[in-house]
């Protein structure tokens, strides 16, 4: 146990052992889903990828919900506009077929758009007004995606989009499969590798803002936003800048999804989608990066298990009484609760939270 | 003209629904400031819990009135009970925990509730029986069935009764000193615990009437109801000025009244563009368009923005 801590206390101080570390960890990643093909099967992988990409969309509501504290009940709608923004630009649909170079940005820039139209008239409202509003603008979106294909066919309305493009450049298309020295590579194995540098890049750059001079002032608002503006802090514009960042991390989100799954249906981006990145967030530690990976990854992973739940009851009661996905649903309700009651900081807190929320039980100020 | 009149009759029906529920919000807010999130799957309670009173007590052959009546107190012993755990549970233990915290305890609550009510009722569409064939009553031009005509006079005889509540008797008194300062309402002798309780228990019992009026309306009931049902309402609070009762009854009247009208006519309005499947987006719009014009809504004092 002490050369566990010495050993820990080595790695955060010696440089050469620090990039040992993150080599291993890299190394540990790539084989990660050769290792799952092997052992747990196919559909593993797949539901890794699909917690990469949460893990992005996490981010980018921590950046509105963790760093500046603006409750975002309607995130998903950013991620619908990239997903469609992806559909409509690379599909049959209107037989444009563009490259993902282009309409990866331009989703992550429609996105950013839609935050801003969406922020530029509540954002000064108080916060929980903002939630509420949010979460309508989140239904409009769907509402619209659902009844646009009338008049004039645009969203195809409920039945969706299908063939859309896959990421490909010329000939390299991630939809197909590769031999590369022995190994398969399957298109869940390609798109692995795209999402996790996705998903790294968003680390990094969450880690970087959290540091900067536009993170610190989002950290001010969200302490006390009076105070932030007597600090010379255009509070507006950087809870704009929040809003437009989160959404675009959402807008590439969607079209890396679309792109993925090769179709797109306005029934995945309903109110329950939000509050699932939200209880990621939550759950995880609002505004601490590492938390919020783990809880995209324990969120991503857990309704998973929960599949077993039914053959269980089956063996156990002799009938299926909880539908696995209700039972998910009833859990996440009563995770977010127990959280807010008993550890609100989060399962891996950030230091910051967990000392504001430590005064604040001491001297019991009232907020 | 008498489509316009007609659509102005339905919207006052479906709006002193809307008020009946923004009620809750509403009182919530006013002396808690907190945006009970869970207030519109309470209401679903009440309403399922009224269908299925209302299909047992039926099936047993007893007069449609009793049926009614019994239905109703068993909706409201339910909802109270509940909308008082709740805030026991879940909210009282926040009340000096940062804003995010109630809020998001709120979602959770009403997840919470709405799948509970998934596991004991079922996903599907449950049908209220009929109890009285609704008579066709012409007033004018204006057809409104005497099913229309009792929701309406019913909510309007409990929003006076509420109001009445509030400004006349002793609890009503304590609810208002609570509201305006709760510390110092507590230091003039008001149990502010129990002040918050009976609030709870008023909205409660008010937002199961008006699920059961739903359910009597539209004759179908179902484990998601609560959520628009409760969006809709908690614009109408705002619309009235939010933590004032009389503008919530004022903002659900009036949402109920756009949203019938703007239903009625956009098809005619845009050229068939856009259709009555927009319906539900009215209410957002008035919502968005209050908060940026008026965010104290019409009736509230409040400035929006209290540090």
């Amino acid at each position: 146990m002490r050369s566990a801590v010495e050993l820990a206390r080595q790695w955060r101080e010696d440089p050469r052992l620090r990039w040992l570390g993150y080599c291993a960890v890299a190394a540990a990643l790539i084989a990660l889903p050769f290792a799952v093909d092997a052992v747990l099967g196919r559909a593993w992988v797949r539901i890794i990828d699909v917690a990469l990409l949460f893990i992005l969309l996490g981010l980018g509501l921590n950046i509105v919900v963790g760093f500046a504290g603006l409750l975002d009940l309607g995130y998903i709608a950013f991620f619908a506009v990239g997903a469609y923004t992806y559909a409509l630009l690379a599909s049959p649909q209107f037989d444009l077929h563009w490259s993902f170079l282009v309409l990866l940005p331009l989703g992550a820039f429609v996105a950013g758009v839609f935050g801003v139209l969406l922020g530029a008239p509540t954002l000064r409202l108080r916060g929980d007004y903002l939630a509420i509003v949010t979460l309508g603008f989140g239904e409009i979106i769907r509402i619209f995606l659902n009844n646009l294909n009338r008049p004039y066919n645009i969203t195809n309305g409920p039945q969706g989009i299908t063939l859309i493009d896959p990421l490909a450049l010329g000939e390299l298309a991630l939809n197909k499969s590769y031999a590369v020295a022995g190994f398969t590579l399957a298109p869940v194995h390609n798109y692995y590798f795209v999402f996790l540098a996705c998903a790294a890049a968003s680390i990094f750059i969450s880690l970087r803002l959290e540091d900067s001079r536009i993170g610190r002032a989002w950290i001010a608002i969200r302490e006390d936003e009076l105070a932030a503006g007597a600090m010379g802090i255009n509070t507006r514009n950087l809870k704009l800048l929040a809003f437009a960042m989160g959404a675009s991390f959402g807008g590439v989100a969607g079209g890396l999804f679309v792109s993925f799954q090769g179709f797109v249906s306005p029934e995945s981006f309903a109110l329950l989608d939000s509050i699932m990145v939200l209880c990621m967030v939550v759950l995880g530690g609002m505004g601490n990066v590492g938390g919020v990976v783990l809880g995209a990854a324990l969120l991503t992973a857990l309704p998973e298990a929960l599949r077993y739940a039914g053959p269980l009851q089956q063996a156990w009661l002799g009938d299926v009484y909880v539908d696995p996905s209700d039972l998910r649903m009833l859990l996440f309700g009563l995770a977010l609760v127990l959280m807010m009651l008993l550890r609100p900081a989060g399962l891996w807190p950030s230091t910051l939270r967990r000392r504001e929320l430590a005064g604040a039980g001491e001297s019991g100020v009232a907020r | 003209m008498d489509i316009f009149l007609q659509q102005i009759v339905n919207g006052l029906v479906l709006g002193s629904i809307y008020a009946l529920v923004a009620l809750g919000y509403t009182m919530v807010y006013g002396i808690l400031g907190l945006i009970n999130f869970a207030h519109g799957d309470i209401c679903m309670i009440g309403a399922l819990t009224a269908l299925t009173v209302a299909g047992a007590l039926a099936a047993m052959g007893l007069p449609p009135p009793l049926v009614l009546a019994l239905s109703a107190a068993a909706a409201v012993a339910v909802c109270c009970a509940l909308g008082v755990s709740i805030e026991r549970v879940a909210y009282r233990p926040l009340r000096r925990a940062p804003r995010l915290a109630p809020l998001i305890t709120a979602i959770g609550v009403s997840i919470l509730l709405q799948y509970s009510a998934a596991l004991v009722w079922g996903k599907q569409y449950l049908s209220m029986p009929e109890l009285v064939r609704p008579t066709e009553i012409a007033v004018g031009g204006v057809h409104l069935t005497d099913l229309q005509a009792f929701i309406f006079l019913l909510a309007c005889a409990i929003m006076a009764g509420l109001l009445w509540f509030i400004r006349s008797t002793r609890a009503g008194r304590a609810m208002r000193a609570t509201e305006q300062n709760r510390d110092v309402a507590g230091l003039m002798g008001v149990n502010v615990n129990h002040v918050i309780a009976i609030t709870f228990l008023l909205g409660s019992a008010v937002g199961a009437i008006a699920g059961m009026m739903v359910v009597l309306y539209y004759g179908i009931g179902h484990y998601f109801m609560g959520f628009m049902l409760g969006l809709k309402a908690f614009t109408a609070a705002v619309l009235g000025g939010i933590g004032n009762v009389a503008g919530a009854m004022l903002g659900g009247l009036l949402l109920g009244v756009v949203e019938s009208l703007a239903t009625g006519y956009i098809g005619d309005l845009t050229g068939g563009v856009l259709g009555s499947n927009y319906r539900d987006v009215f209410a957002f719009l008035v919502l968005i368009l209050v908060l940026v014009f008026r965010p104290s809504g019409l009736l509230g004092e409040r400035v929006a923005d209290r540090a």
